[in-house]
């Protein structure tokens, strides 16, 4: 893990409150794997503080790009950033989800809820790279919060796109989605981000089918590389739960191991 | 050249800048982003007799220049710290500083008993300020008494010398500073985390899993530079200086002020560099001062 304190942004496209930053980062994008992070500094000065977590969304040569959700002060100051301006960034950090080749000419799924799905357009691309069929399950409550479903399609992705208003795609959760497409013909792989709610249905549908998953877990973070034991999840360490890092343990954990129940803990 | 470095009696420093115990991880963790043997010398995490779970997240909040934290001292304890963590920062030049935790008077004994069977350690900083472990935020440092007995008992049963944190609740930081100075403690830091809490107004529920927490971070400078003056014109025992430093310029403050050492804290979670920051800011103003010793100007604020 690096710093990059001058990360020159080269790109930047919004969708009402979705923004998507491209900057160059040769060092951290080289190292960089889907589902990993980046903690992002928002100002200068000490308000605010912290850095934001953000899933790497994409690579592309040596730039690297964030996808995020105006859903604050600090991420409102992020989405002023425009193009020639500098980034501070940190990273990768995190785990990542596992890419593994014998995916290869095998169906996997990646569900994504609202800006749940930043990392996953990351994970698709290498994932078609290795040769698997991906098959993209992205949901949001209204047409304005899957901003990225043109996209997905323009790439000719295999795409069930949900909204909880039924104002684009299937109405209804994506987790409800994800249940009738595993009905017709089961991945080998889930891979999941958004929303905990999202992220325990998931878990629950691929145990119930057996099917190997994968969750991304988002959490407000102190550091994001393990210091200060801010983030936090339930998570079952040889049988037995603990509270684990997510920046450092996660932020992927096996969807058996995340321990949701809180009367289980 | 510059000499930076700073005796606090019973330890020379290279430099006096420290990592805050908390927010330094168990040191390792920084290697990526910064040499150790840079520092002045760091603090390790507290360190209870075994390994501990901590508080239900959430764990943090951002508040206006500020985090209010209630991890509640998860950790490993001394056999794994000993077993895992020691060996690797032992050959490091640099101070490593043991931040000793204990449920009881008992506790902070077998933590210390424990840890003087090991090499490498420079310093304990005892840990009695911690505001997320009892319940109402309560600590010993809010008591002379209390603070008394636990230096006492450390220093008659430890080899090392003894750092008292203290904490900032209290009415008057100068009187417990003083019963752990008359105890026996070998310099105090101050200060440890002010008791907080935040609210979702949405939900109406309180934003940290442990209701309240400790607010640490530039917000809370002033405070922390008012306490270390007040406490550093009336103590012999050297003062270390924690609270909000993110510059050269933050620290110079409390060492004007009158401490002999300064921890920087929550600037290196955002920053995991920042000590670095810290002592380049110092260097230049010596430099642009003329001043070839640091140390000359602890305690000079002319009041």
């Amino acid at each position: 893990m690096l710093k990059n304190p001058e990360a020159k942004i080269v790109g930047r496209e919004a969708w009402g409150d979705y923004v998507l930053l491209r900057f160059e980062a040769p060092t951290i994008s080289a190292l960089a794997r889907p589902g990993q992070f980046l903690m992002v500094r928002v100002a200068d000065g000490p308000y605010p503080l912290l850095r934001r977590p953000l899933g790497i969304h994409l690579r592309k040569d040596k730039a690297l790009g964030v996808f995020f959700k105006i859903a604050g002060e600090g991420t409102a100051l992020l989405a002023r950033k425009r193009p020639g301006e500098t980034l501070d960034v940190l990273g990768p950090l995190g785990n990542g989800f596992s890419v593994d080749p014998c995916l290869a000419g095998k169906a996997v799924f990646a569900v994504g809820g609202g800006r749940g799905i930043a990392p996953l357009y990351f994970l698709a691309w290498e994932l078609r790279a290795l040769g698997a069929a991906v098959k993209i399950l992205y949901g949001g409550r209204t047409k304005d919060d899957v901003p990225l479903a043109a996209r997905f399609r323009d790439e000719a992705f295999d795409q069930v796109l949900t909204t909880d208003d039924g104002s684009a795609g299937r109405e209804g959760f994506v987790t409800a989605a994800l249940e009738e497409e595993a009905g017709k013909a089961a991945p080998a792989m889930i891979f999941a981000c958004g929303p905990d709610p999202m992220l325990e249905a998931v878990g629950r549908i691929a145990a119930a089918r057996d099917i190997p998953a994968e969750l991304s877990l988002e959490s407000r973070m102190g550091c994001g590389f393990g210091a200060c034991w801010g983030c936090v999840q339930r998570v079952r360490v040889d049988g037995k739960p603990a509270w684990v890092k997510i920046c450092e343990d996660g932020p992927v954990f096996p969807a058996e191991a995340v321990v949701w129940d809180k009367d289980a803990r | 050249m510059t000499d930076l470095s700073v005796d606090l009696g019973f330890l020379r420093l290279k430099n006096p800048v420290l990592a805050a115990s908390g927010t330094f991880g168990y040191g390792l963790e920084f290697e990526p982003f910064l040499e150790l043997e840079r520092l002045g010398g760091f603090v390790v995490k507290g360190l209870y007799y075994g390994p501990r779970e901590g508080n239900p997240p959430p764990r943090l909040v951002e508040t206006p220049s500020g985090l209010i934290n209630a991890i509640g001292l998860q950790g490993i304890g001394v056999a794994a710290f000993a077993e895992k963590i020691l060996p690797r920062l032992r050959s490091l030049k640099t101070a490593v500083i043991v931040n000793v935790c204990g449920a009881s008077e008992e506790e902070y004994v077998r933590v210390v008993e424990f840890l003087d069977g090991c090499e490498g350690i420079a310093a304990y900083e005892l840990n009695i300020s911690c505001p997320n472990v009892q319940k109402d935020g309560a600590c010993p440092a809010f008591s002379p008494e209390a603070t008394a007995a636990i230096v006492r008992e450390v220093k008659r049963a430890g080899r090392r010398p003894v750092i008292t944190k203290l904490s900032p609740n209290v009415t008057s930081v100068v009187e417990i500073a003083l019963a752990a100075q008359e105890a026996g403690t070998d310099a105090v830091a101050l200060v440890n985390t002010f008791l907080a809490m935040a609210i979702d107004v949405e939900t109406r529920r309180p934003k940290l899993g442990n209701v309240l927490g400790g607010l640490s971070g530039p917000a809370i400078r002033p405070i922390a530079v008012r306490m270390v003056w007040q406490v550093a014109s009336r103590l012999k025992v050297p003062v270390i200086g924690v609270g909000g430093i993110r510059t050269g310029t933050d620290a110079l403050e409390f060492l004007i002020a009158g401490a002999r050492a300064v921890q920087v804290g929550t600037a290196n979670l955002v920053d995991p560099d920042a000590c670095l920051r810290v002592l380049a800011g110092l260097e230049d103003y010596c430099r642009r001062h003329g001043i070839g010793r640091l140390e000359e100007i602890v305690g000079t604020v002319k009041t």
